[in-house]
């Protein structure tokens, strides 16, 4: 379903999700041509959980993300540019080329520091929840993390501390195997967790949890709306699994393009591989938001194609950029240690 | 100057730290309050009562309160984070290691995280292999955390209101065997700036450098070395980042000897670093080879008269020396 929102708002929450897809795309070709080092994660195929969830924040929240990062620094709308030549290791990167794919952040969009060890954020986000409460600021903390990260223990204890002390923070958990065999058989989804469902963890901490389709970008925006006014209010921590099916592109270790993603695959799925098939036609959340727009009629067909057609244009301009942005210089890996 | 005792100059750094500045909020067990086991603890209740909005008891969840206490830094508050026994920093070490020291650097000089973690290191009399701990070189091997050892009354205060301002996480590596030292305290401010090593006694024959509780002990091994006209220079680095490596080199170019004393364990430890980095500006300037006096290689066995043989004693201290000036 769709969110409930402006027809801009909806064109808006389309065009930052095709923005993601298309960044994504352009940086596996980059990869694959050798243009950076380094084992990295996409977002693709969870478009539709970090775009609608991270509009229902306000301006001077904060946020944490992971190693799987990119899709909300754009969702919150970093610069394409500047993301792309830091994950090449640039010097017009966000971070100076120091940070990389698993670390960009982008303080002044409020994301303090990104962690690509799974769970690192979650005690973190206890903190700035914290300060937040203490300075009564009104901010609240997102959490954006996956299910894996529910594996590590930095998860439960964080859960226990946010919960006794209230603490103004919504926990995102992004499951992105929703119908994965697991690391173990027998184990829950793509997780090795005894605790099944993965709200079980959080409400034994007493944190109110909900599961919601991460493919629906209506039900992830009520969602989230709804768990955001709750911290708001001062009820403390939230807990949001959002579900998704793992895109196929991602089933190897490296990232592999079965085809470029354009809107009119939403209906015609001609140019899919048929090993790929299902995924495009029931899984892929861009598809599914685009037809329910242009079915909704909230929008034609024609009016989305100029959509992608800009952020296909930005995309190229952004890699143009990246790519030409000189290497730091060698002395900067020696500065900046100490503030 | 005024004479008080070492607990009481820390826990006077903590009043007024609070009373200084709002954004300062403690994360400690009020009934140990950076006191640990000392019978003197309960004297941080006062403090905890007179700020129950700022001095905040956790749950035995060393990972998360650390971490609660990087992501309050980043968001402008000025958390010191007590993790009491020093052995307890591991259970908090992918916080500390991979977020707090990486934060600033990583993020491109985005993110501060002015959080301190306070911790006692140390042999400390039956506290065996797991609470005996001094993490302090593996800390120095984690660039981006500020690293400061107090070692008497003055320091302890000095140096913890310089850890509370400066902008980079630091760990505050402190010893129980110091809280009963006495010594002149000014009243003030006094911060001490890191950086600065400081000469604890002034000798020509041999330069002896110490950190933390190993200060005192050397101390006292250079009065009684001094009644047989050996004259023993103390030097306290009282940082070990920043460290303050020219006031170290001075005494040893002048003196020509010395023996670092220090508490971590012999190999990778404090001492070996300053070692090397001796050798390598002034080998030429040596008559003598370096001594380390250090914790032995092994887990730290609880039986007392094993825990003190494995200690750098006085006994091992006063041999180095006698060593380096034969």
């Amino acid at each position: 379903m769709l969110p409930k929102l402006s027809r801009e708002k909806l064109i808006d929450l389309c065009r930052r999700m095709l923005l993601i897809r298309h960044f994504e795309e352009k940086l596996i070709l980059l990869h694959n041509e050798g243009r950076f080092s380094g084992h990295y994660h996409v977002y693709i195929g969870q478009e539709a959980t970090g775009v609608p969830a991270l509009s229902c924040l306000g301006p001077d929240d904060y946020l944490f993300t992971t190693h799987r990062n990119h899709g909300h620094l754009l969702a919150r709308g970093a610069e394409p540019k500047r993301l792309l030549a830091e994950i090449l290791g640039r010097r017009d990167g966000y971070n100076k080329g120091k940070g990389g794919t698993f670390h960009t952040n982008v303080s002044a969009l409020g994301f303090l520091h990104t962690s690509a060890v799974v769970a690192g954020i979650i005690p973190l986000a206890g903190g700035t929840a914290y300060a937040a409460k203490a300075k009564k600021s009104g901010q609240i903390t997102a959490c954006l993390f996956g299910d894996g990260a529910l594996e590590e223990g930095a998860a439960p204890e964080s859960f226990n501390l946010a919960s006794l002390w209230k603490l103004p923070v919504l926990y995102l958990c992004e499951n992105n195997g929703k119908y994965g065999r697991g690391r173990a058989i027998g184990a829950a989804q793509s997780s090795t967790m005894a605790a099944y469902p993965l709200t079980d963890l959080p409400a034994a901490y007493k944190i109110p949890a909900e599961q919601v389709d991460g493919t629906d970008a209506g039900a992830v925006h009520a969602a989230i709306s709804e768990a955001v006014e709750k911290i708001r209010r001062g009820e403390g921590p939230q807990f949001v699994e959002t579900q998704t099916v793992r895109w196929p592109g991602s089933e190897s270790n490296w990232p592999v393009v079965p085809v470029p993603t354009e809107f009119s695959l939403a209906w015609d799925l001609s140019a899919v591989p048929d090993a790929v098939k299902e995924w495009y036609r029931e899984c892929d959340p861009i598809l599914i938001f685009v037809r329910e727009l242009v079915e909704g009629k909230v929008v034609t067909k024609e009016e989305i194609g100029k959509v992608e057609e800009k952020v296909r244009e930005e995309i190229a301009q952004a890699a143009e950029f990246a790519l030409a942005s000189p290497y730091p210089e060698l002395e900067t890996a020696l500065e900046g240690v100490f503030a | 100057m005024r004479e008080i005792a070492y607990y009481e100059a820390k826990l006077e750094a903590l009043r007024e730290i609070l009373a200084a500045d709002e954004r300062v909020h403690l994360i400690t067990d009020t009934l140990t309050g950076f006191l640990g086991l000392s019978p003197h603890r309960a004297r941080f209740r006062e403090i905890a009562e007179r700020y129950p909005e700022r001095v905040i008891s956790p749950p035995i969840s060393e990972l998360a309160f650390c971490g609660l206490g990087i992501g309050a830094a980043m968001a402008g508050l000025r958390p010191v984070v007590d993790v009491v026994t020093a052995s307890f920093i591991f259970e908090a070490w992918p916080q500390v290691v991979n977020e707090a020291a990486n934060a600033f650097y990583m993020s491109g000089g985005q993110t501060r995280a002015p959080v301190v973690f306070h911790v006692l290191h140390g042999l400390r009399g039956g506290g065996a292999a797991q609470h005996s701990h001094s993490p302090q070189a593996m800390l120095w091997n984690c660039p981006g955390l500020e690293i400061a050892l107090p070692s008497s009354p003055r320091d302890v205060k000095g140096l913890l209101k310089t850890a509370v301002r400066t902008d980079n996480p630091t760990v505050f590596v402190d010893h129980g065997s110091l809280f009963e030292v006495r010594g002149p305290v000014p009243e003030g401010d006094e911060a001490i700036p890191f950086g600065v090593a400081d000469i604890k006694r002034k000798g020509k024959d041999v330069t002896v450098i110490a950190t933390s509780y190993m200060v005192q002990r050397s101390l006292s091994v250079a009065d009684r070395l001094a009644q047989e006209g050996i004259d023993v220079e103390v030097v306290d680095p009282r940082t070990l980042v920043p460290l303050d490596f020219t006031t170290l080199i001075a005494s040893v170019e002048k003196t020509r000897r010395v023996v670092i004393v220090d508490e971590c364990r012999q190999s990778c430890g404090v001492a070996a670093e300053l070692a090397a980095r001796i050798a390598e500006a002034g080998f030429d300037k040596l008559k003598a080879p370096i001594r380390r006096v250090t914790t032995l290689d092994v887990p730290v066995p609880f039986s007392r008269p094993l825990e003190d043989f494995i200690s750098p004693s006085e006994g091992r201290i006063t041999e180095a020396i006698r060593t380096v000036l034969r």
